[in-house]
Formats: structure tokens, sequence, C-alpha cells
């Protein structure tokens, strides 16, 4: 397992919190407990299985929606 | 299509624009040549470009299951569309996308604050590579027990240990006070504080996230983030209210079969203001404090705090400042100087903080060897000074000692005592010399400070102390505090705490963060100050950054103005949608764009209103 934070874009609205989380949890391999979006600060935080997906699945999924990834970090738990 | 759809999104701001002009051209054509052709094709275009955007969020969502307020606008629009009114389709769609614009822009000003601490994260290290020359890299790629070398006016990268070097350093973004501290080998260093001078090397022993900045930054990320129990019923709120504005939209389409009336609904119903006025004051309140050193960990603090009845303090390094000073003296010779000599010089071999006060007050004087020392537990010190028995130490080892004592002695020790000092004697030779009595000193400006939070409406101060009743008395009188109780050990302060709470109060608790954990866990608003430490980070509600006294006042000040700011919002957002419903029902006045230009007016309202929080003082 891995945990990842990644840096989006601004978020202006907060019905995109409830797309994103939304869509990083319909992932297969994503802790769905452990999805946070933080509004303000506009960061996804996640645990994910390193085996099942990678980190540039969950990126892209966030970024179909329109949402512009700037940075992520991945961290062993 | 996955690529047109993302450029079509990051391409709204532009299709806003080109709205806009098309927008112009036909009221232009209309108004100015009588063109209806113009009017038409213009809107029209208009329109379509408008909806894209929004039709493509409005997809998404109703993929992930959201039923979001693009789901309501673009359907408005549709149905505005087919009963060819262009016009509102044209000018709606405008609205949102530029509404859209205009929020982003505002909240990020109210995010401003916060964002300023976390840009002055360290960005880069001087790294030692394998061929021992330093390169400078990424912060990212220093792992733990690298080597770092610090220059002149770098900041330091990560919390690490010196290995060589000396210098002064500037811990203002960890404890908030900007006077510099010296720094040798084996010396801590954390990250994000500045070396003012010298160069030093260090081993990183925590990194990125871990050290105790990063701490900091996480904490008021998270906190800006974290929600009241009154935002998550916002929240399940919207996620009901939404759909079943639809729903609404729908029976009423239904059975007046007018859909002008329908969709007019829909876009009344948008509860823009309603989910954004409470979280935009909770950020721009916690930003201000964050700017204030005064970290605030969430909107459930800013709610309990703003509430607080009563406010109990730790005395010493809270009230007092936890240095203890020699206040008074009295000698029983001629030969001052000569006393204090033999008395710095026994002093001078303990680190009782008593001793340490009498040794700073006496500062320069001549050193003499000490034999023999024989320290005395719960009385003081006994030794040999040139050749003389020296007794220093209370009332107790002076009776011990047989030391006489008289009248005009037994009179000014209750005269020190009375002023709440601790009494240090000293006897030469079997005869006293000189008592000294030392105490604590009140804060500076703290009696003020006490002044305001019952201005604002704290009911209760209260100080609980080790120290005996006395002292406790006096500094309670000189403050002003309502209640003072001593011989408190750290679980008697939990209990008394208890006890306030089970009467119905809601406590705040100040202190230092270390002996009183267990209080500042209990209170309902557990206040660390004067450090930056991790066990004051994690265990208490609201840090202050620094021992500045004043900070108190402005988290209790700003927790009460961004509680009345949520309330606001919250009336403004509500009222809104009363307004443009009735208008909607009993007058004629309210259409499609109106009821858009005024939800957007009060999304920009609300966010302006928080923004206000940014700028907040304490009078």
């Amino acid at each position: 397992m891995k945990k990842a934070t990644i840096q989006l874009e601004a978020l202006a609205c907060p019905s995109c919190m409830q797309k994103i989380e939304s869509a990083v949890k319909s992932l297969e391999g994503v802790d769905k407990e452990s999805v946070k979006v933080l509004f303000n600060s506009s960061k996804v935080k996640l645990d994910f299985d390193n085996e099942k997906l990678s980190i540039e699945t969950i990126e892209n999924a966030i970024s179909i929606l329109g949402y512009e990834v700037k940075k992520t970090q991945v961290k062993d738990l | 299509m996955q690529k047109l759809q993302r450029f079509v999104l990051t391409k709204k701001n532009p299709i806003a624009l080109i709205s806009a002009i098309l927008i112009i051209v036909a009221f232009t054509g209309k108004l100015a040549f009588k063109n209806v052709e113009i009017f038409t094709w213009s809107l029209i275009i208009a329109s379509i470009l408008g909806i894209a955007p929004i039709a493509i969020q409005a997809y998404q969502a109703l993929r992930v299951k959201v039923v979001s307020i693009d789901v309501l606008v673009t359907i408005a629009v549709t149905g505005a569309f087919l009963i060819s009114n262009y016009e509102e389709a044209a000018i709606v769609t405008f609205l949102f996308l530029f509404g859209a614009y205009l929020e982003q822009r505002t909240l990020n000003k109210t995010r401003s604050a916060i964002k300023e601490l976390t840009e002055i994260a360290p960005q880069s290290a001087l790294k030692q590579m394998e061929n021992g020359e330093f390169e400078e890299v990424e912060v990212d790629e220093v792992d733990v027990g690298d080597i770092l070398l610090v220059k002149t006016g770098a900041m330091i990268p990560v919390d690490g240990t010196v290995l060589t070097g000396e210098g002064h350093i500037n811990e203002a973004s960890i404890t908030g006070e900007s006077v510099p501290v010296s720094k040798k080998k084996d010396a801590q260093v954390y990250a994000g504080t500045i070396l003012e001078n010298g160069t030093i090397q260090i081993v990183a022993d925590r990194v990125g996230e871990d050290t105790t900045f990063g701490k900091i930054i996480e904490l008021v990320e998270e906190a800006q983030d974290s929600k009241s129990e009154a935002e998550r019923f916002i929240d399940r709120f919207s996620k009901y209210y939404t759909p079943a504005v639809l729903v609404f939209a729908f029976f009423v389409w239904l059975f007046s079969r007018d859909i002008e009336l329908a969709i007019t609904i829909l876009v009344l119903g948008c509860p823009g203001a309603l989910v954004i006025g409470v979280p935009v004051s909770n950020v721009a309140g916690i930003g201000n404090g964050a700017r204030h050193g005064v970290l605030l960990k969430g909107s459930e603090v800013i709610h309990d705090f703003s509430k607080v009845d009563a406010v109990i303090f730790d005395k010493t390094g809270t009230l007092t400042i936890g240095n203890p000073k020699v206040a008074d003296t009295e000698f029983y010779t001629n030969d001052t100087e000569g006393v204090l000599a033999y008395l710095a010089s026994v002093e001078s071999e303990s680190d009782h903080p008593l001793a340490k006060a009498v040794v700073e007050y006496i500062g320069d004087t001549e050193f003499y060897t000490v034999e023999n020392t024989d320290v005395v537990k719960g009385g003081g010190i006994v030794a040999q000074v040139d050749g003389h028995r020296v007794v220093v130490g209370n009332v107790a080892l002076m009776e011990q000692e047989n030391i006489p004592l008289n009248e005009k002695v037994r009179e000014d020790i209750a005269r020190f005592e009375q002023k709440g000092n601790s009494l240090v004697l000293t006897a030469i030779d079997g005869e006293l010399k000189v008592i000294m009595g030392i105490r604590d000193q009140i804060r500076p400006g703290v009696k003020e400070d006490l002044q305001k939070l019952k201005r604002l409406g704290v009911k209760n101060l209260i100080v609980l102390s080790g120290d005996n009743q006395g002292t406790v008395d006096l500094v309670a009188n000189e403050l002003g505090l309502t209640e003072a109780h001593g011989h408190m050990l750290p679980e008697d302060k939990a209990a008394y705490i208890a006890d306030l709470q089970a009467k119905g109060q809601i406590v705040a608790f100040v202190g230092d963060g270390v002996n009183d954990s267990p209080s500042l866990a209990l209170a309902n608003i557990g206040i660390a100050m004067g450090s930056g430490t991790d066990v004051a980070i994690e265990t208490s509600d609201v840090v202050l950054m620094n021992s500045d006294f004043s900070r108190l006042t402005h988290a209790l000040g700003l927790t009460k103005a961004t509680a009345r700011n949520m309330r606001q919002n919250i009336v403004i957002a509500v009222g809104v949608v009363i307004i443009l419903l009735s208008g909607l029902f009993f007058s004629d006045w309210v259409n499609m764009s109106i009821g858009m230009l005024a939800h957007e007016a009060s999304i920009l309202v609300v966010i302006l209103n928080g923004m206000r929080l940014l700028g907040y003082k304490l009078r």
C-alpha cells in the first residue's frame, strides 16, 4: 500500500469535491475510507494498492474531469 | 472525445468572454439596427458555446451519481432553448460562467493567507554527494541521514542536528520568537528557520511532512478543510436538495405545463451561496490566525471557543514569565561585596531555578573554590568557601543549622513572604548575613489582555497552580482574576475542569503543553502557549506560536468574528433563495436571468464577506 497526496489547481465549487471523491473511490485498488478531498488546499489524499493500479491511473481519473494535477507525492505506508 | 472535453473545460474563461461579446452584438443589432436576425443568431451561438462546458461538467457529475448545480443549469438552458427563449439561455450561461470565474478569483484571495505560509517552506538544499561535494537539490530529494550545508541567510531545509560549525538562527517560524538563538555542534535545528550568520553542516533527522514546520503546515491545511457539525449538515442537505429541486421543477411542469416557470425554478433553486458561505468564513478566519501566530484546529474549535464561559490558566510560564528573579534583598552586614561573592560561588554550582536567579542577580563578582558541598534536600546547600562555613537555603535549613533569627529578621521574612516571594537566606560562620526574596514576574500587558477577555464575554478567569495559595492569591488579586486555587497537582486541575464542565460551562485551558496535557485534552478548548513543540501541536486545539499573551485575546476575538461571519453568510444565502422564490410565486419581476444574477451576486457577497476576516484585528 502507498499513500498519495495529489495537489490540484485551485478548486472553486464544492460539487467538484463530490465529483473527484466519487471518481477516485470508484477505482479498483483505492482504499475508499482513506480518500479525502481538501477543498481549500485543493488536495486529494488517499491510500492505494500499487500492485492493482498505478498512480498515473488515479491522476488520469481526476484530470479527465477537467482538474489539472499539479504535483503528486507518493510515500510508502 | 476526452481530449475535446478537457479542451472545452480549460477554455471556460475565453468562452465567457466570447459569450459576452455575442450578447452585446445581439442587443446592439436589435436596438440600434432593428435587426432581429443578428439578435437571434448571436444569442443562439452564445447559448451553444456557453452551455458546452456546463453540460460537460453536468455529464461528468451524473456519471459519478452526483446531481450538481451544472445539471440544473444545463436542463434549464436546454428548456429555454426549446421554447425559443434564446435571450434567457444566453444570459444565464454567460452569468454562470462569469460567476464561476469571479468565484475562483475571490476564493484564491481568501486562501492567500495560508498559501503564504506554505510558500515559505524550504524548496532546495545543499546536499553532500558521494564525491564529497555539496550540490543544490530539491528539498524532496533529501533523505534522513543526508549531510547538508547551510550558509548565512539560507533557510534550514529539514529538522536536523548540527554536525560542524556554529551560527545564530532565527526560529520565528517555529517558536514565534524572533531573537536569534545560538547553535553549536549537536544542537537541534528546525526546517523553516533561518541561519542569520555563520555556516553549519547538519545531519537530516526528519524531512518533509515529518518536520515540525511540515506538521504545522499540515495542521493548518487540514484545519481549513475540517468540518463542523453544521457544515456536515449543510453538505448532507445539499446532496438531497439539488435532486429535490429537479423533482419539484418536474412536477411544476407536469401540472402547469409551463416550461418557463419550471426552468426558472431550476435556476432559482441552485444552492451556490449556502454551500460556499461557511467554508469561506472558515478558511479566511484560520488564515488570519496563521498570519498572527494563532493556529486554530478547524471550524469545530472556532465554534466552541467563540462560546467559551471560563478560561483557566496555569500560573508559571503562562501568566508569569516562568523565569524567577530576585525582587527584594535585606542585608544584616556592611560587607555586602564579600557576602555576595561567597553566595555566588556556592549558588553557581547548583542548577536549581532559585540558585540561577541569585547568580544572575549578583552578576560579575569574585568566585572562590567551593569545598565539601552538601546539598540538603528541600533545604539548600551547606559548603566550605575560603575557609568559612556557608549555609544557603530556606528558613527550615537555618533552624536546622541553629542559625539565630532575631525579631527584626522574622519581621522581614514575614514581609517578603507576603509579597509572594520564595526566600533564600545566607549565613556565614553561623551568622545570618542576607535574605533574598525571589519571585516570578507577571508578563507585561497580561492585566490589560485579561480585561479584554472579560469584555469579549468570558465570565470566569481562573488560575490553577502548584504554588502555595498565598502566591496564587497575590497574582489573582493583581490581575483581577475571578478565582485562584493553589496546591494543585495536574490531576487536581483536570478534576476541576471536569467539575466546571458538569456545571454546563464551556471551558478553555491555557497551559504550556508539556506537563498540562491531561487538562489540555480534557478542556473543551485546549490552548498551548509559548512553544511550537510536537506535543503542544498534537494535544491542543489552539496553538499560540509564542509567549505573547495578546495572541490569546486575538484568538478569542477572531473566533467570535468568524462564527458571526458564518451566521451572516447562512442568512444571506437562505435569504436570497426565500426572496427569489416568493418573488416568483407572488409577483412577476423574477425570471431566469434575474434569478441567476441574484445567485451569482449572493455567492460573491458571501465570499467578500468572508474575506473581511483576513483583515480582522482586535480593537
